[in-house]
C-alpha cells in the first residue's frame, strides 16, 4: 500500500516538475507573480501604517487590530488566484495544443496525472502567496506594527492553502468538461463568484474576531476542496479528456437521457411508482438511514443546545414570543394555523427546493445542512415547550406527530436522495461522464420529489392546515 | 500481437467504429487506410485504452485493452494525430520526460536519447526549445518518443506527413527495420504509395466499419479483378486473330502490342507465349501493368458510393 502510495506520488511529481519548469519559462506567469510578492506586501504595509496612524490619532485601536490580519488574508490571496489560471491552461491548454494525448497513451495512471496536476498550478503561486506573507510580516515588523498571533497566522496559512487547492479542484474538474480555453474561462466564473463571496465571508468573520467561526470555516473549505478533488479524480476520464463535442450544448440529448431516467422502462403511473419511485427508495437506502440518524441527532442536539442556554432564552424572550416560537417545527406561527393551506403547501415545497438547490451546488452538503437546521429546531422547540412547563411528549405527540409523519418523512427522503447526489458525483464511474450522472442523480431525485415527496407534503399541509391547530390547541394547558 | 473482436466505439448516437476484426502478428505491418473521419484514430485510441470499447474486445501484447489498460499503455508506442510536443522544453528534456514516464533508468534514458535524437539527425539542435523547430523535425521527435521505450507495439497515425522525402525516406525505413525486430506495427495512413511500400496487409475502413483487408495483391485481384499483362513485339502484330489460351481476354490492340486480362499467370503466360512463337513473333517483353494501391482504394470507394 505505502509502495503503491510512494509510487503514485512520484509520477506525480514527476508530471508537476514538468510544468513547473514549463511555467517559470513563461514570462506571463513570472510576471504577476513577481509583481504580487513585491507590490502588493508593500501596499498592504502603507495600508496597516496608514490604519494605524489613524487609530492613534482617533482612537480606535479595533480597527487596526482587524485590519493587520485581514491584509495578511488578503496578501495571501491575491497570489493564489493565479492558480487558477495556470490550472486551466495547464489542462484546457494541453488539450487545445494536443499535448495531452501523448501523456494519456503512457501507463501513467489517472490519479497520478490529475495529482501531478494539482501539485502544478499550486505549487508556484502558494510559494508566491507565501513569500509576500512573509514580506508583509517583515514590513510590519520594521514599521513597529504587532503581527497577528500565531493563532490567526495558522489560520491565515491554512486557508490559503486549502483556497489554492479548491481553486485548482475546481479549475481541474472545469478542464475535464471544457474543450477550449475560451469555454474553460466562461466556466471560470463558477469558481471566482463562490470564491469571491468566501473571502467576503471570511473578511466579516476576520472583523467579528470570533476564533471559533473562523476554524469552523476552515474546516467547512477544507471538507469542501476535499469533495471537489474527489469528484475531479472520480470524473478524471481520459475518454473526456480527448472529447471534443462536449462544449455543445445538446438540450435533446440532455431531455432524452433526463427522460429515460426518470421514466425508465415503466408504461404506465403505477409501474413507475413501483419500479422507478420505490425502485430508487431501495437503492438509496443506507442513505435513507443515514439520514434517519443525522435526524435524530440533530432533534437531540438542538434540545440539548436550548436546554443548556433555556435560562439565557426565557430572560431575553417574552411569553408572547414564545407562544409564538411553539409550533415552529411545524412551519408557521401559531396565529396563522388554519389560515392558509396553500402557505403551508408552498412554505414545504420552497423548502424542498432550497434543499435541492443548496444541495446540487455542494455536493449535497449545503442540502443536508438545511435538513439538519430544519431537525434541530424541532429539538429546539421542543426543548423551549418544557422550559416554558408544557410536556415536550404530548406537545410532540399532538402537534408535530400528526402532520410531522408524513412532512418529515418527506424531508427525510428528499434530504437523503440529494445526499446520494453528492456521493455519487463524488464516486468513480468509468463509461460515465459527469453530465449523465449529474442528469441521472437529478433524476433519481426528481422521482422521490414527484413519487413520494409531493404527496407526502400535500397530506401534512392538509392535515396541518386542518388538524393539526384543533389538536394542539386542546392539549396546551 | 493485436487482436480485435467485434471492435465498437458509439459517441451519442453515431457509431465511430463498428464491427472492426482485425489481426497483426509479431513482423507485420497493418497500413489502415480510409477518409478523414472514417474511424481510424478512433480505432487507435480504442487499441491504446484511451477510449473504452462500447462492443466488442481487443488484444494487445497478450493483454485486454478493457481489463488491463496500464500494460497495455506500457507495450505501446502511440505516434498521435497531433504531435503534442511541449514547445518550451528541449528535445533531450522531451524525451527523458517520457523516459521516466515509461519507468527506463537512467543510463538507458540516456543511451537511447543520444540514439533516436542521431538517427533522426536532431542531435546537434538537441538543446534548442522544441517551439524553434520545423514541422518535420517535430514529426521525427514525436517520433523518438514513441519509439523512446522500444514498444512491441506501434501504433503510428501519419508516421512521414509534413516531412521532406529524404526525412520519410529514414522514417520508412526505421518502420521497415523495426518489422524486422518482430515489432507488430499499425500506420494509419493516406499516403498510400507509402502504405504499398511498407504493408504486409491493408485494410480499408469506411464509416467504422472494414470494407476490405488483404495482402496488396489480394486486395488488386478482388477489387481489380484479375492481372493486366502487356505483350510488346518486335515488329507488327499478327493479322490473324490468335488462338488464346482460356482465361486470357484481350483487352486493347495496338500496331507492336496489346494487352490481355489474365486470369492465372502461372499458367496462361507460357501457353501464350508458345502461341505467339508458333505465329513467329518475336516478344520482346511480357510485364504486368502496373496497378497500384491507389486505384484498389479508389475502387473499394466507388464500390462502397455506388451501394
Amino acid at each position: 500500500m505505502f509502495k503503491l502510495w510512494r509510487q503514485d506520488l512520484r509520477f506525480a511529481w514527476l508530471v508537476a516538475w514538468r510544468e513547473l519548469r514549463d511555467q517559470l519559462r513563461d514570462w506571463r506567469i513570472i510576471f504577476p507573480m513577481v509583481v504580487l510578492t513585491l507590490i502588493l506586501p508593500f501596499l498592504a504595509n502603507l495600508g496597516a501604517q496608514a490604519a494605524m496612524n489613524f487609530t492613534s490619532t482617533y482612537g480606535t485601536p479595533l480597527i487596526a487590530e482587524r485590519l493587520v490580519p485581514f491584509l495578511l488574508l488578503v496578501v495571501g490571496y491575491f497570489p493564489i488566484t493565479v492558480s487558477l489560471v495556470i490550472a486551466l491552461e495547464s489542462f484546457v491548454g494541453e488539450k487545445e495544443r494536443g499535448t495531452i494525448e501523448p501523456l494519456l497513451v503512457t501507463p501513467l495512471k489517472d490519479r497520478q496525472i490529475f495529482t501531478g496536476k494539482l501539485i502544478a498550478g499550486t505549487a508556484a503561486p502558494l510559494v508566491t502567496s507565501y513569500i509576500g506573507i512573509i514580506v508583509y510580516l517583515i514590513g510590519l515588523k520594521f514599521q513597529n506594527i504587532p503581527i497577528p498571533d500565531l493563532n490567526r497566522m495558522a489560520q491565515t496559512l491554512i486557508l490559503t492553502t486549502i483556497q489554492a487547492m479548491l481553486m485548482v479542484s475546481g479549475a481541474i474538474l472545469i478542464s475535464t468538461q471544457a474543450t477550449s480555453v475560451r469555454a474553460a474561462n466562461l466556466m471560470a466564473s463558477f469558481i471566482v463568484i463562490p470564491m469571491a463571496l468566501l473571502i467576503q465571508g471570511e473578511s466579516i468573520m476576520l472583523f467579528w474576531g470570533n476564533d471559533m467561526v473562523l476554524w469552523l470555516a476552515v474546516v467547512g473549505v477544507a471538507v469542501l476542496t476535499a469533495l471537489l478533488a474527489r469528484v475531479g479524480i472520480a470524473h478524471f476520464q481520459r475518454e473526456a479528456l480527448l472529447g471534443r463535442e462536449i462544449d455543445v450544448l445538446n438540450l435533446r440529448w440532455i431531455g432524452g437521457t433526463f427522460w429515460n431516467a426518470f421514466r425508465g422502462d415503466s408504461r404506465s403511473v403505477w409501474s413507475w411508482l413501483r419500479h422507478e419511485v420505490f425502485g430508487t427508495v431501495r437503492k438509496q437506502f443506507p442513505i435513507i438511514l443515514m439520514t434517519i440518524a443525522i435526524g435524530v441527532i440533530s432533534i437531540w442536539a438542538g434540545y440539548q443546545w436550548v436546554t443548556m442556554n433555556s435560562s439565557k432564552f426565557l430572560g431575553q424572550m417574552g411569553t408572547g414570543e414564545l407562544s409564538n416560537l411553539l409550533p415552529a417545527g411545524m412551519g408557521s406561527p401559531i396565529t396563522e394555523i388554519g389560515l392558509s393551506f396553500p402557505i403551508i403547501w408552498g412554505h414545504n415545497i420552497r423548502a424542498i427546493i432550497v434543499i435541492l438547490l443548496a444541495g446540487l451546488f455542494s455536493f449535497g452538503v449545503l442540502g443536508a445542512l438545511v435538513y439538519v437546521l430544519n431537525m434541530g429546531i424541532i429539538g429546539m422547540v421542543l426543548a423551549l415547550i418544557k422550559a416554558m412547563g408544557q410536556s415536550p411528549v404530548t406537545i410532540g405527540l399532538y402537534g408535530i406527530l400528526p402532520h410531522g409523519v408524513f412532512e418529515i418523512t418527506a424531508l427525510i427522503l428528499a434530504s437523503a436522495s440529494i445526499l446520494y447526489i453528492g456521493i455519487i458525483l463524488v464516486t468513480p464511474r468509468p463509461q460515465r461522464t459527469l453530465g449523465e450522472i449529474l442528469i441521472e442523480s437529478i433524476a433519481d431525485w426528481m422521482k422521490i420529489a414527484i413519487g413520494l415527496v409531493l404527496p407526502l407534503l400535500t397530506i401534512a399541509a392538509i392535515i396541518e392546515t386542518w388538524i393539526t391547530p384543533g389538536l394542539l390547541l386542546s392539549v396546551i394547558k | 500481437m493485436i487482436q480485435t473482436e467485434d471492435l465498437s466505439k458509439q459517441f451519442g448516437d453515431f457509431w465511430a467504429v463498428n464491427g472492426v476484426n482485425l489481426e497483426v502478428n509479431p513482423g507485420q505491418v497493418l497500413a489502415l487506410l480510409g477518409q478523414n473521419g472514417s474511424g481510424k484514430t478512433t480505432t487507435v485510441r480504442l487499441l491504446t485504452s484511451v477510449l473504452i470499447p462500447t462492443r466488442g474486445s481487443a488484444r494487445v501484447a497478450g493483454f485486454d485493452v478493457v481489463k488491463s489498460p496500464e500494460q497495455v499503455r506500457a507495450l505501446v508506442g502511440v505516434l498521435t494525430e497531433q504531435h503534442g510536443l511541449y514547445l518550451r522544453m528541449t528535445a533531450s528534456e522531451y524525451l527523458d520526460f517520457f523516459g521516466k514516464v515509461y519507468q527506463l533508468d537512467a543510463a538507458t534514458r540516456k543511451k537511447r536519447n543520444l540514439e533516436w535524437l542521431e538517427y533522426f539527425g536532431l542531435a546537434e539542435v538537441a538543446s534548442q526549445p522544441i517551439g524553434q523547430y520545423s514541422k518535420g523535425m517535430r514529426q521525427k521527435l514525436a517520433l523518438a518518443r514513441t519509439l523512446i521505450h522500444e514498444p512491441p507495439v506501434l501504433l503510428l497515425d501519419e508516421p512521414t506527413s509534413a516531412m521532406d522525402p529524404e526525412s520519410a525516406q529514414l522514417v520508412r525505413t526505421a518502420i521497415a527495420s523495426l518489422r524486422n525486430k518482430d515489432r507488430t506495427i499499425i500506420i494509419c495512413t493516406h499516403n498510400l504509395v507509402e502504405a504499398e511500400m511498407l504493408a504486409d496487409k491493408i485494410a480499408i475502413i469506411y464509416k467504422g466499419e472494414i470494407l476490405t483487408s488483404g495482402t496488396v495483391d489480394e486486395l488488386k485481384r478482388t477489387l481489380l479483378g484479375p492481372a493486366e499483362y502487356e505483350v510488346q513485339l518486335q515488329g507488327k502484330w499478327p493479322r490473324r486473330e490468335l488462338n488464346l489460351p482460356p482465361g486470357v481476354i484481350p483487352l486493347e490492340k495496338g500496331e507492336t502490342s496489346s494487352r490481355f486480362r489474365i486470369e492465372d499467370p502461372h499458367i496462361s503466360n507460357p501457353l501464350l507465349l508458345k502461341e505467339l512463337s508458333k505465329r513467329k513473333a518475336k516478344v520482346v517483353a511480357l510485364q504486368e501493368s502496373p496497378r497500384t494501391l491507389e486505384q484498389v482504394y479508389l475502387a473499394a470507394m466507388e464500390r462502397v458510393n455506388r451501394v
